[in-house]
């Protein structure tokens, strides 16, 4: 496998989608090429950094907002 | 295949590791279950709330109004509009509670409703700027370039304030039809399969996407987290 191929299998490798003999064959380039294996890297870690940022608490003014939304909904559909 | 959040976030690989270019890199583990508990008594509350239950419901919009306003910001970068499309994406969940017939987790189901009335509001604010549909650009674009070092883990060098602004603020430069994609596939765990059917597109023009998003993204950060970068 050479760089362009890891560059384009790397979503399938990161996502555990490849079969093993090709994730092998990438893992022995990454082995061999050090660029590779920081890009390989680093996009692995920008998506557990989004998978992990927190999501912020909802200003207190749009909570009410939707709640007084859905409590106006529910009296209307209510029998 | 679903691939979740959680199985990036459960590498046991540490934070300083993962950027030295001689240490080994391994891929997730596919298999891994998603963590949340939070999911184990969706499908009660969700029946009760089809039963009449309101304060299931509003259990339900508790629980998930926080990650549902996170959509709405990422994918329309404009707090009006993602207030309005979350409060929308509730009232219609609800109004349409009995055509949900549990074939998929009742948060992709919110989802995907978030997801398309962000997605309009996003049309609307930027008419003709971006479609969906259109074909991506070549291969010649994903050769990675800014290849430096980010040294020790980001979330040591950053408070979480400014990791979260930092964040907020590259996936916002990210291009619409990109960016719907990685925060519906990476961000919301969404299946390639529910983002593709979500959005109106096929599972390769997913996969190729979010190959782009991911490599985008990476270059971006580049500016933040390079070794004497912007911090």
């Amino acid at each position: 496998m050479n760089c362009d191929e890891v560059i384009h299998e790397l979503s399938n490798f990161l996502d555990g989608e490849l079969s093993t003999a090709a994730a092998e064959e990438l893992e022995s380039h990454l082995d061999e090429c050090s660029e590779c294996k920081l890009v390989v890297n680093q996009t692995k870690k920008t998506i557990e950094l989004y998978c992990d940022s927190e999501p912020v608490e909802l200003p207190t003014e749009v909570r009410n907002r939707l709640h007084d939304a859905l409590k106006k909904k529910f009296s209307e559909t209510r029998p | 295949m679903a691939v979740l959040c959680a199985n990036f976030r459960t590498e046991t690989i540490g934070a300083g590791l993962i950027f030295s270019p001689q240490l080994s890199v391994s891929a997730p583990n596919p298999h891994r279950l998603p963590s949340t508990v939070a999911r184990e008594d969706e499908h009660l509350l969700v029946a009760a709330a089809k039963k009449g239950d309101l304060a299931a419901f509003e259990e339900l919009v508790s629980r998930y109004e926080r990650k549902i306003f996170r959509l709405t910001m990422n994918i329309t970068g404009n707090r009006e509009d993602a207030e309005d499309a979350m409060q929308d994406a509730f009232l219609k969940s609800y109004s349409h509670l009995n055509t949900f017939h549990g074939d998929s987790r009742f948060y992709t189901w919110l989802v995907r409703i978030a997801a398309n009335e962000a997605l309009m509001r996003l049309r609307k604010r930027r008419p003709n700027q971006f479609s969906l549909d259109e074909p991506i650009a070549g291969d010649e674009d994903l050769i990675p370039r800014e290849l430096q070092d980010w040294g020790p883990g980001p979330e040591q060098r950053f408070a979480q304030t400014e990791m979260r602004e930092i964040l907020s603020s590259v996936i916002e430069e990210l291009e619409p039809e990109y960016r719907m994609v990685f925060v519906l596939r990476d961000i919301e765990e969404l299946s390639t399969e529910d983002t593709a059917s979500a959005l109106g597109l096929s599972v390769p023009a997913v996969k190729s996407r979010l190959l782009r998003a991911r490599l985008k993204l990476r270059q971006k950060l580049n500016r933040y987290f390079q070794q004497g970068g912007a911090n």
